[in-house]
C-alpha cells in the first residue's frame, strides 16, 4: 500500500507493496461470483435432497388410532394394486434389471478394456474406431436407446417387451462406461508389476488376469457401481423395452423398475405421497452407489 | 483369449452400427410419403390428420437447451474455478462428492422435484400454468451443472503451474493470475465441457417431459409450454402405429443427427486442444 510522502517528512522510503497488487475491483467481484456460484450449486443439491427427504420419509409412516407412529407396510406389499401402491415389485424388478444388465455389460466391457489396455497397438485403426464408437455410445441420449431397444430386441429379435429386452438395452448403454474405466484402471497399473510377473515366467494371459486385473479392480468396481446408479435411475430407455408391468417380473415378463414406477405414478396422476416415498428410495440407492464408488476410487489412488 | 477380448471390444462398433442401421432403416420409409423439408419445417403436428411437422419440437429443443446453457454454463464454470483455484482443500473434499451426487440423481427424480416444487413456485410468482420453457430450462441447467463443473475443473487443473507462477512473478495478484492467465489457457477444455453439457441437455427426456407442458406448437414466450424432440418420441411411441410410428422414428433420427453433430463438435474442440 503506498503512503503519501509529504514534503519535509523524514523516515524510511516507501517500500510497501504497490497498490496494483491489491486485487482490482473486477477481480475481487469475480472471485465473489465464484464463491456465490459454488454456494448456489451446493444449495441446489441440499434443496433437492432435503425437499425429497422431508416430504418422503413421513410417507413411510402413519399414525394409528392411539396416535403411535407405525410403519406403512402396505407400501411393501407383495402385489401392487391401485390402493396400496406397493413399491416392492418395482424394487425387486430394479434389482433383477440391474443384475441382468450388468451380466451383459461387465464381461464385455472388462474384456474390451483388457484388449485396449493390454493387447492392442495404440496406433492401430481398429483401436481408434473402437475408441470413437465407445465415445459415441456414451453420448447417445437414452431416448435413442429406447428406439434401438424397441426396434432391435423387442421387434426384430422378437424378444417382446420384457425384462430381457430392457436389460440388453441398458447393457449396451452402460457398456462404454465400464469399457473406458477398465482401460484407464489397467493403464494405471505400473509396468513393473507386469515385468515382475513375466520375469517369474508367467505368460501374457496369466499376468493380465492374475496380476494386473486384481490391482485395477477398485477402479472397475467404481465403474460398476456408477452403472448400477444409472440403471436404477433410467426411465426413458425402459418404458418401451421392459415396459410398465406392475408385477414381480421374470425374464420374459414386462416389469417396471422403481424409476419407471415413479414416472408412471406421476403420469397417471396417482398419490403424491407414494411418489415421494419412491423418490426417497431412489435417492438412497444413488447416494449409496456414489459413496461406495468414491470410496473405492480413493482406495485405488492411495494404493497406486 | 486374445480373440475373445478383441471381440468384446468390437461390440461397441457393432452396437453403433446396429443403432445407425435400425434408425435409418425404420426412419427413412417415412420420407417416401413426406419430404424431409416439409417434415422439419412444418409448424403443425397433427398425427390424426396425417400432418407431421416437427419445427415446433426442433425450436423447443433449441430454446430449452439455450436457456439451460445460459443459466448453467456461467454457474458451472465459476464453480469449477472456485474448486480448482480458490477453495480450501477441505471445501474441495466436500464439493467433489456433492457434484458427483448431483450427477447421479436420476432424471425422473429431477423431473419429480421440478414438478412438485419449481412448477407451482413459477405458477404463483410469474404466472402462467408453470409447466413452461422457463422451468424446463432451470431444471436442465441444474442437471448439466455437474458435467460442466467436472470437465472445466479438470481443464483448469491441467494448466501448467508455470503459467500461474509466471503471472505472479510479473506482479499480478492471485486473483488476476487466475482470471487472466490460468482460466484463459483452459478455454478450450471449458468449452468442451459446455458442449458436453449441451449434448446432455438436447438428449434429456424424462425430466423435460414432466415439467415442459409438451404442447406441440411454436412458443411465444418463456412461460409457455413447449415440446422437445425427445419428448415427442417418449410421449407418443406408446400408442403410435403405421405412418405415425414411422414419423416418430424419423423424429428420433433427426435428434440422432443433432446429437452426432454436437459430439463431432466436442471431439473437434478436444482434438484442437491436444494439438495446442
Amino acid at each position: 500500500m503506498s503512503v503519501n510522502m509529504k514534503a519535509g517528512q523524514t523516515g524510511a522510503p516507501d517500500i510497501s507493496v504497490p497498490a496494483r497488487s491489491r486485487p482490482r475491483w473486477g477481480a475481487r467481484a469475480l472471485k465473489w461470483l465464484c464463491a456465490f456460484s459454488s454456494a448456489l450449486t451446493l444449495g441446489i443439491l441440499l434443496l433437492i435432497v432435503l425437499y425429497i427427504c422431508l416430504n418422503g420419509i413421513p410417507e413411510f409412516f402413519y399414525r394409528d388410532e392411539a396416535g403411535v407412529f407405525r410403519f406403512k407396510s402396505e407400501l411393501f406389499a407383495l402385489r401392487y394394486n391401485s390402493r396400496n401402491l406397493s413399491m416392492l415389485p418395482a424394487l425387486i424388478n430394479t434389482l433383477s434389471m440391474t443384475g441382468l444388465a450388468l451380466l451383459f455389460s461387465v464381461p464385455i466391457g472388462v474384456g474390451g478394456g483388457i484388449y485396449l489396455a493390454e493387447y492392442a497397438k495404440p496406433s492401430s485403426k481398429l483401436v481408434k474406431l473402437i475408441r470413437v464408437t465407445a465415445e459415441t455410445l456414451a453420448g447417445i441420449p437414452s431416448i435413442i436407446y429406447a428406439l434401438f431397444g424397441m426396434l432391435v430386441f423387442v421387434v426384430t429379435l422378437k424378444i417382446g417387451i420384457s425384462m430381457l429386452a430392457g436389460a440388453l438395452t441398458l447393457g449396451t448403454m452402460t457398456l462404454p462406461l465400464i469399457l473406458r474405466q477398465t482401460e484407464e484402471s489397467l493403464m494405471g497399473v505400473p509396468m513393473s508389476y507386469r515385468e515382475g510377473s513375466y520375469g517369474l515366467g508367467a505368460g501374457k494371459l496369466r499376468t493380465t488376469l492374475r496380476i494386473v486385473l486384481p490391482v485395477a479392480m477398485p477402479g472397475i468396481l467404481a465403474a460398476v457401481l456408477l452403472s448400477i446408479g444409472r440403471i436404477s435411475g433410467e426411465t426413458a430407455a425402459l418404458v418401451f423395452t421392459s415396459g410398465t408391468g406392475t408385477r414381480i417380473a421374470g425374464l420374459s415378463d414386462s416389469g417396471r423398475t422403481l424409476a419407471v414406477h415413479l414416472f408412471k405414478l406421476q403420469e397417471e396422476g396417482r398419490a403424491v405421497g407414494a411418489s415421494f416415498a419412491v423418490a426417497v428410495v431412489l435417492l438412497i440407492v444413488v447416494v449409496l452407489m456414489n459413496a461406495l464408488s468414491v470410496y473405492l476410487a480413493k482406495k485405488l489412488t492411495t494404493k497406486g | 483369449m486374445r480373440g475373445l477380448f478383441l471381440a468384446s471390444a468390437c461390440v461397441c462398433i457393432l452396437a453403433v452400427g446396429v443403432i445407425c442401421f435400425f434408425l435409418i432403416a425404420n426412419g427413412l420409409p417415412f420420407f417416401r410419403q413426406s419430404s424431409l423439408i416439409d417434415f422439419i419445417s412444418g409448424t403443425q403436428w397433427a398425427p390424426l390428420r396425417n400432418i407431421f411437422g416437427i419445427l415446433p419440437m426442433i425450436v423447443g429443443s433449441f430454446v430449452i437447451t439455450l436457456g439451460a446453457l445460459l443459466l448453467g454454463a456461467p454457474i458451472g464454470v465459476l464453480t469449477a474455478i472456485m474448486m480448482a483455484r480458490f477453495a480450501s482443500n477441505k471445501a474441495v473434499r466436500l464439493m467433489k462428492p456433492a457434484v458427483a451426487l448431483l450427477a447421479g440423481i436420476p432424471s425422473v427424480v429431477y423431473g419429480f422435484f421440478g414438478l412438485m416444487l419449481l412448477v407451482p413456485f413459477t405458477r404463483n410468482t410469474l404466472g402462467g400454468d408453470g409447466l413452461s420453457i422457463f422451468v424446463a430450462s432451470v431444471l436442465l441447467a441444474i442437471m448439466i451443472l455437474p458435467t460442466i463443473i467436472q470437465t472445466s475443473e479438470a481443464a483448469i487443473r491441467a494448466v501448467p503451474e508455470s503459467y500461474y507462477e509466471g503471472s505472479l512473478a510479473l506482479g499480478a495478484t492471485h486473483e488476476a493470475s487466475v482470471f487472466r492467465a490460468v482460466v484463459p489457457s483452459a478455454r478450450s477444455g471449458i468449452l468442451s465441457g459446455i458442449v458436453l453439457g449441451l449434448g446432455r441437455a438436447i438428449g434429456e427426456t424424462t425430466a423435460v417431459l414432466m415439467v415442459a407442458g409438451n404442447q406441440a406448437r411454436l412458443p411465444s414466450g418463456i412461460l409457455q409450454g413447449v415440446r422437445t424432440l425427445t419428448v415427442n418420441v417418449l410421449l407418443e411411441m406408446g400408442y403410435a402405429a403405421d405412418l405415425h410410428r414411422e414419423s416418430l422414428i424419423a423424429t428420433g433420427l433427426v435428434l440422432f443427427v443433432l446429437v452426432m453433430a454436437v459430439n463431432f463438435l466436442f471431439s473437434f474442440i478436444n482434438r484442437r486442444r491436444v494439438l495446442q
